[in-house]
């Protein structure tokens, strides 16, 4: 019987075939943890007398959730993590260099590899054809040290994508629509396999977008098969020897089947205080914004500047709206610098802040006020996520942040593209 | 061993942002003062009031959101004997066995706050002394057993000189 790609990526990695529903050891090709979740695996690990790296190349310590550090708790946190890094030999990336799953796309993430982070959007780089999930601390300084965990090898739901994109819409729509469908819970402990005729055209940016928020479904990992649009993406991060054809087999079995007819789809926007919570941006059209955050993992890579630079170039950001604008990397700050879409963001009257997760996690950057709304194009939305309780946070796609930051309310990107 | 307890009843969809918030990133290397936070926005009596022993009581997907494994370890450290909820977002679950914190899978939906439980989790059993109700609770899959009754991932590896599935 054929395999779900979810089951063919555990094979290699366990030695054996193994299918969904079993328990299995499995070999972890890559470690990641943040900053505020990298201290907690090095105390387990110093804990449990195991401070050691079993494979320093495929671990790395990002410095991106509260980068530059807005406190000197933060700032020592940095520090531990420099100094485990320079003792086990393995990666660390700098405050400065942008957020992790970015950069893992970026530098690292291979098709077949098994990838766990100490983030929950690990998931993202199942964009790239690789296993990657996201574990807690323990787990992930158990990777560290052993270069192993044990995982239950998941069921898949297919998503199958068909037709094109209608003008307005994005791969945020199509994510958001789906979990708007199946649920915050609707996919919890399974794999979400995007298949179709539609896949091929999705560019790598638009994979990740939707791969990243996999988990905001329950989902253990979000995967895309690897074809021509990943050796290009591979082939252009200088990385295209990393490349290898992946996909599930024709007579894999799933346990849900979903289909998604990307023409069909409408702007949507998720609503506080949860990511299921989701209406059509027309519906929701109107509502009072004070701050638009753009960035993230989710949506802060050059194609989702560039949607945003077309829409407020030359136009200026309402006077009651604070635009914050974050490149997810710095590779994706300096091509959004020299073709000018910084300097359309800036001359709108918005800030650009350095890579990193900026106000996303509410811990710096953007922290909202008693009452004050914020639209996003990053994947969270639960209350006190940026910062405060009180605030409310709606989350899109960049076109929709973009035209809501022009009108100062939730306003359909439709209206505002040429 | 039974756990003995109260319950504190929360809804649905409790995210690792309610339980341990990001405006208190800065203590995550503090649990004990992390610790003082714990669900303070989904209850902000809760960590005034709860007391060694009582239960976490909630409805679906509970801890869903991000992977900080601070958010088990607080609601440990607040002497929380174990949480109940009908289903539980993977990586919160995981967590959760991993720091050594039974996370229970059964029925909530009778439980009322203030009422007093006792968890048997070596035969499986929750009884609400309060409504004199008992209820066969979901079992954990063996690995997960084994770890949590080993106090937790590393603990369990210490013990078994490395990661076992089957000991």
């Amino acid at each position: 019987m054929g395999q779900t790609l979810a089951e063919q990526l555990l094979s290699r990695a366990a030695g054996h075939a193994v299918a969904a529903g079993e328990i299995t050891l499995a070999r972890v090709d890559r470690c990641l943890t943040q900053d505020g979740t990298g201290p907690l695996a090095v105390r387990r690990l110093e804990e449990a007398g195991m401070v050691q790296a079993a494979n320093p190349a495929g671990t790395v310590l990002y410095l991106d959730h509260a980068a530059p550090s807005p406190r000197r708790e933060l700032s020592n946190d940095h520090m531990l993590l420099r100094e485990f890094a320079a003792r086990v030999g393995c990666r660390l990336s700098e405050v400065g260099e942008g957020v992790c799953h970015q950069l893992m796309a970026e530098d690292h993430a291979a098709p077949g590899e098994v990838i766990i982070g100490a983030d929950s959007h690990t998931c993202t780089a199942g964009a790239l054809g690789a296993f990657a999930t996201g574990m807690g601390s323990t787990d992930v300084a158990v990777g560290i040290a052993l270069g192993m965990n044990w995982f239950r090898v998941p069921e898949s739901f297919r998503v199958e994508l068909s037709g094109e994109f209608s003008r307005g819409v994005y791969a945020k729509d199509v994510i958001l629509a789906l979990i708007g469908q199946i649920g915050a819970d609707g996919a919890t402990y399974k794999a979400l396999e995007f298949g179709g005729p539609a896949v091929s055209r999705l560019a790598m940016d638009e994979r990740l977008t939707m791969a990243n928020m996999a988990v905001e479904a329950g989902a253990k990992v979000g995967l895309f098969p690897s074809d021509q649009e990943t050796r290009r993406y591979l082939t252009e991060q200088g990385r295209g020897d990393a490349w290898q054809p992946l996909a599930a087999d024709t007579d894999a079995t799933y346990e849900r089947v979903l289909r998604v007819d990307l023409g069909e789809l409408e702007p949507v926007v998720a609503c506080p205080h949860t990511v299921d919570n989701i209406s059509l941006v027309q519906d929701v059209a109107g509502t009072p914004i004070q701050q638009v955050f753009i960035g993230s993992c989710t949506n802060g890579r050059i194609s989702d500047l560039e949607v945003a630079a077309e829409i407020l170039r030359g136009r200026r950001v309402h006077s009651g709206t604070r635009l914050i604008v974050v490149p997810a990397s710095r590779r994706v700050y300096l091509e959004a610098l020299d073709r000018g879409f910084l300097r359309i963001f800036v001359e709108a009257g918005g800030m650009v802040l350095a890579p990193g997760c900026g106000p996303c996690v509410g811990v710096h950057e953007g922290i909202l006020g008693d009452g004050e709304a914020s639209f996003n194009t990053s994947n969270r939305n639960f209350k006190g996520r940026l910062g405060n309780p009180e605030a409310f946070i709606y989350l899109g796609s960049p076109a929709t942040a973009a035209a809501t930051a022009l009108r100062g309310r939730i306003t359909d990107p439709r209206e505002v593209l040429e | 061993m039974i756990r003995k307890g109260r319950a504190f009843k929360f809804g649905d969809d409790v995210s690792t942002d309610a339980i341990a918030p990001g405006r208190y990133f800065h203590l995550r290397s503090n649990l004990p003062e992390l610790a003082k936070h714990v669900l303070e926005d989904a209850d902000p009596q809760f960590a005034s009031q709860v007391r060694p022993g009582d239960f976490v009581v909630a409805g679906r997907n509970f801890g869903l959101g991000s992977s900080r494994e601070h958010a088990p370890t607080i609601i440990k450290l607040a002497g929380v004997s174990a949480v109940l909820a009908e289903s539980f977002a993977r990586i919160f679950f995981r967590n959760a066995i991993n720091v050594g914190l039974p996370a229970v899978i059964c029925d909530t939906g009778s439980i009322q706050a203030g009422d007093e439980l006792e968890l048997d989790l070596e035969a499986g059993e929750l009884v609400n002394v309060t409504r004199g109700e008992r209820q066969r609770v979901t079992p954990l899959p063996p690995v997960m057993l084994a770890i949590l009754e080993d106090g937790g991932l590393l603990e369990h590896i210490k013990k078994h000189g490395g990661l076992k599935l089957e000991v």
